[in-house]
């Protein structure tokens, strides 16, 4: 096995140095009722050459070659070549968790960069390490608010992305934490009317998502400030981190909880992917996840460790503020490499790329159909409303290589044949253009077949 | 001191600074392609929140990012270059095939929302890396949507809870072994079961009478790492399920040390109801600094309807899709389907061995395991003599009587080549010193390794200064934590 550094002959050394007979003597504690006296029924042992043809012949029967308008948490941005030449080096990816911090200043260092940009992008003081993505982010920095606040019940808006919506349901559900759900109005925001209904003294926090699920942008201001005369907290979640480029930060928010998936990560059909919390200096003893602080060394030089461990399970075992251990260091230095490599310009030039797309692609649709929402603005996703069924549309869009928007009737069924279109910097006009046509002539097929009906009717 | 160090040497350290501090106006790593739609007016798009400041993000050139990442890079420690013994952890080679295959383009670029008949060749992926899983550790389902381990064990808890709750009433508490890793007590909690401590008898396994005294009809589970973190393997594990499965209890089994196991035993055939596996420990995926992990979880079939949704199911038309209705289900405990990369390269791993390579990794890491335990015995305190399996648990008693205690020694390894070994648990072992070799490690690497701790052992007689004082040779010596703690510096802010 290549793998393994050892010949039969070392082996046998080995096992003569300890004085034993067989290999099989170190396993005489299992007890032989239970040991596996078969091989297990896997594939065989496969050359790299083979397991390299497997993957892209699995490869070859996914999406290749679509255009695609995708969105709804999952970006498709483009990554610079740098990302994956730094994070292939053997000392960050074979590199564990950096507890033994004198052979492990490099990831230190990193993370310690990352955590400040992560701050400064979203007006926060303080921002942690990572959590393992932006739904579990959200959950986690839902718990946090009940902690600070001792409060319990949470409002969350209905236009937060609806599997985060399920995630923090079962982390709420033992928890005792009741929640209550805020829908949207005609604008796509929050409905504030609503709000301030489900809002209550046991309210520990409002949790809403801005740009929401809808692409658009939320009256973070209204929101904190129906939150906070209640008592609670703001919690928002971001899942689209490339906004930050363009659009002010919720400085409002008194947990931000991001996925930053956007920064460089691949798509990966979902993962891994990067959740970070970042949040106010005086709640940073309830925050989860791991940290990196600044000190220095017995001879002043400035060096880097894990702080505040009191908050974590190793320390603090059942007492701890999260059960979270191993997160995503690997791709949080993906993100803070795109964060540099885009840093205070690039990242603004981006965003507005990201904005001019959508909006171009929005009005677009808008000469053929219903774009729904227009009453407040949105970043790059919008809502497209159709006569046709959206599945049926995309169906018929495949087969020109093009992946619609989102069909939303899984998770919005009173929007009726609604889809969530996404546009970025990838984005081409061409491919707006086609799609936009593509969709405009089903919808005139579907009219005109509605007409021929009625008119047979009559 | 030098000549007795083999391994390590000093090489070139570069200073590097924070990136902030290269920053300067009108310098970039960017640039986007020209516009191909109008222009728009963000002011007037976004009203009152257009952004027009981003603060102290740095602004760099490429080459400055690129020396940056390097040198940094070169401060850390890494499975490349060389043994990283830390019990529990399972730090074995991350193949590079790997990471290959993980990028070709139709895997790394799949959106977790393209419609399933164009992702079928992602779903074969789960598929077969979830019949391999569910193969290897002998029971019936799986879910491969928990993120990491500890998000296994939370997803385990929830589902142990429903199970209960489907039986007519959820218990109230979870026996954990005092041997336990910390993320054991701390999921319990979060699925909101007490705790109860697990005595270990004297040969350092679950005190089975103990056991029985506690078991009844309160207690959900019990939380078993089988080895558990002394490497010893539990001899009366079906003595452990039978008294939890008397009284209705499930055994949730932490797979923490799978690596001990595969192909040799399958706990699902020793009495486990569920358990956890770590990806990023026993199938290779890269450690990266502390994630991403990935944590499928694998059950019998009483447990199955219980899985977080969707569950991949074989679709009425021959092809691979999710099931979203799933009455009983737990929920959801992440967006989307998991850490799929992670996926991809733990079915590479398992591709590259076939039944006979994961056999023979499992007896190669107990070998070494062994090997070391019998290089070291005598030199440094064995508080428990009973075998053991994949890793060994020594104990800093003998150098204790200098002052020299095992985080000392743990730094001073450092000095030697190597990563230092687990200190921090099990906190039955004060003291502990827990070594895991994996089967990565050649002779050469363990005799080092051997070498390097018999010599430590002997400075401490000689010199223990030497040793309370490492480690030497590092970028920076050992770090203020007390002040990093009492005061935190959380980020980098310009000198005004």
């Amino acid at each position: 096995m290549r793998y393994l550094p050892k010949s039969p002959a070392d082996r046998e050394a080995m096992l003569k140095a300890m004085g034993l007979r067989s290999v099989d003597d170190l396993f005489a504690p299992i007890p032989a009722e239970y040991r596996l006296n078969r091989d297990l029924k896997i594939p065989r042992q496969m050359a790299e050459s083979e397991i390299v043809d497997y993957f892209r012949q699995r490869s070859r029967e996914n999406a290749e070659g679509y255009v695609s308008f995708l969105g709804a948490g999952a970006y498709s941005h483009y990554r610079p070549v740098i990302i994956d030449s730094l994070i292939s080096r053997g000392e960050f990816l074979t590199a564990y968790t950096p507890y033994q911090a004198e052979i492990s200043q490099g990831t230190l260092q990193s993370i310690f960069e990352f955590q400040t940009m992560i701050s400064e992008l979203t007006g926060m003081e303080v921002a942690n390490a990572s959590m393992y993505d932006g739904s579990t982010a959200a959950a986690e920095a839902v718990m946090m608010a009940v902690r600070l606040t001792g409060r319990r019940s949470v409002v969350l808006a209905r236009s937060l992305h609806p599997e985060y919506r399920e995630v923090l349901a079962t982390y709420a559900t033992h928890q005792g934490m009741p929640l209550s759900v805020a829908g949207f109005g005609e604008n796509g925001r929050v409905n504030l009317a609503e709000l301030e209904k489900s809002i209550s003294a046991e309210t520990a926090c409002v949790l809403i998502q801005s740009p929401n699920f809808f692409g658009t942008l939320e009256d973070v201001a209204a929101v904190a400030d129906i939150a906070h005369r209640n008592g609670a907290l703001l919690v928002v979640s971001i899942a689209e981190a490339v906004s930050l480029g363009i659009v002010e930060p919720p400085r409002e928010a008194d947990i931000i909880a991001m996925e930053a998936q956007s920064f460089g990560v691949p798509l990966g059909f979902g993962g891994p992917y990067c959740g970070v919390i970042a949040t106010r200096e005086k709640f940073v003893r309830q925050m989860p996840g791991r940290l990196v602080g600044q000190t220095v060394d017995k001879h002043g030089k400035r060096g880097f460790v894990l702080t505040l461990a009191t908050r974590e399970q190793h320390i603090r075992r059942e007492k701890a503020t999260s059960n979270i251990c191993t997160n995503q260091a690997l791709v949080a230095l993906m993100v803070n490499i795109f964060m540099t490599v885009y840093g205070k310009v690039g990242l603004k030039e981006l965003a507005k790329q990201n904005l001019a797309k959508a909006a171009y692609a929005a009005a677009q649709f808008g000469k053929q159909g219903e774009v729904l929402f227009g009453g407040a603005p949105r970043f790059n996703e919008f809502v497209v409303r159709t006569s046709e069924d959206a599945y049926a549309i995309n169906n018929r869009l495949l087969g020109h290589k093009v992946i619609g928007g989102l069909p939303l009737k899984k998770f919005y069924p009173e929007l009726g044949n609604a889809a969530l279109w996404c546009c970025t910097e990838l984005t081409t006009r061409s491919s707006i253009d086609t799609a936009v046509g593509l969709v405009a002539e089903s919808e005139r097929s579907v009219q005109s077949a509605k007409q021929e009906t009625e008119e047979m009717v009559r | 001191m030098t000549d007795r160090i083999r391994k390590a040497t000093r090489h070139v350290n570069q200073n590097e600074g924070l990136i902030f501090e290269k920053s300067s106006a009108g310098k970039a790593a960017w640039k986007v392609p020209p516009l191909d739609v109008p222009e728009v007016d963000s002011a007037s798009l976004l009203g009152g929140i257009e952004r027009k400041d981003l603060g102290n993000m740095p602004e760099v050139s490429e080459i400055e990012i690129i020396r940056h990442f390097t040198r940094l890079s070169t401060w850390n420690y890494a499975i490349d270059l060389g043994m990283y013994p830390l019990g529990s952890c399972t730090m074995k080679y991350n193949p590079r095939v790997n990471e290959a295959v993980a990028r070709v383009e139709g895997i790394a670029n799949g959106h977790p929302y393209q419609p399933e008949k164009i992702s079928q060749g992602a779903l074969q992926i789960i598929k077969t890396l979830s019949q391999c899983l569910i193969e290897i550790t002998g029971m019936d389902a799986i879910t491969l949507q928990p993120a990491a381990g500890a998000h296994g064990e939370m997803t385990g808890l929830l589902m142990v809870r429903a199970y209960h709750h489907s039986q007519g009433r959820p218990r109230k508490k979870v026996l954990i072994p005092d041997s336990a890793h910390g993320t054991n007590p701390a999921t319990a909690a979060m699925v909101d079961y007490a705790v109860e401590n697990l005595k270990s008898d004297s040969r350092g396994m679950v005190d089975i009478s103990a056991l029985a005294a506690q078991m009844n009809e309160d207690v959900a589970a019990l939380m078993l790492t089988n080895p558990n973190t002394l490497g010893v393997f539990e001899q009366d594990i079906h003595k452990i399920a039978d008294i939890l499965h008397a009284k209705g209890g499930l055994l949730y089994m932490d797979g923490a040390n799978m690596n001990a196991l595969v192909g040799k035993v399958r706990p699902g055939d020793f009495g486990v109801d569920l358990m956890h596996l770590n990806l990023h420990k026993t199938f290779s995926t890269p450690h990266g600094g502390g994630g991403p992990g990935s944590g499928p979880v694998a059950v019998k079939t009483i447990l199955e309807p219980f899985l977080p949704k969707p569950v991949l199911i074989n679709k009425p038309d021959g092809t691979l899709g999710f099931e979203y209705n799933r009455p009983q289900s737990v929920g959801r405990v992440r967006a989307f389907y998991g850490n799929f990369g992670m996926f991809v390269r733990a079915l590479a791993y398992i591709q590259a061995n076939g039944p006979d390579g994961l056999r023979q990794t499992t007896e190669d890491a107990v070998l070494n395991a062994n090997y070391i335990r019998k290089g070291l015995e005598g030199t440094y305190e064995l508080p428990y003599a009973t075998p053991t399996m994949h890793e060994v648990v020594f104990s800093d008693k003998l150098q204790a009587k200098k002052g020299v205690r095992t985080m000392d020694i743990a730094k001073r390894l450092i000095d030697y080549g190597f990563h230092p070994y687990t200190t921090a648990f099990p906190l039955i072992v004060p003291g502990a010193m827990m070594i895991e070799p994996t089967e990565s490690e050649s002779i050469e690497e363990l005799d080092f390794f051997v070498e390097a701790m018999k010599s430590i052992a002997d400075e401490v007689e000689e010199n223990p200064q030497t040793v309370l004082d490492a480690p030497h040779s590092t970028r920076v010596s050992r770090l203020d934590e007390t002040a990093a703690a009492r005061k935190p510096v959380l980020r980098w802010k310009p000198v005004v």
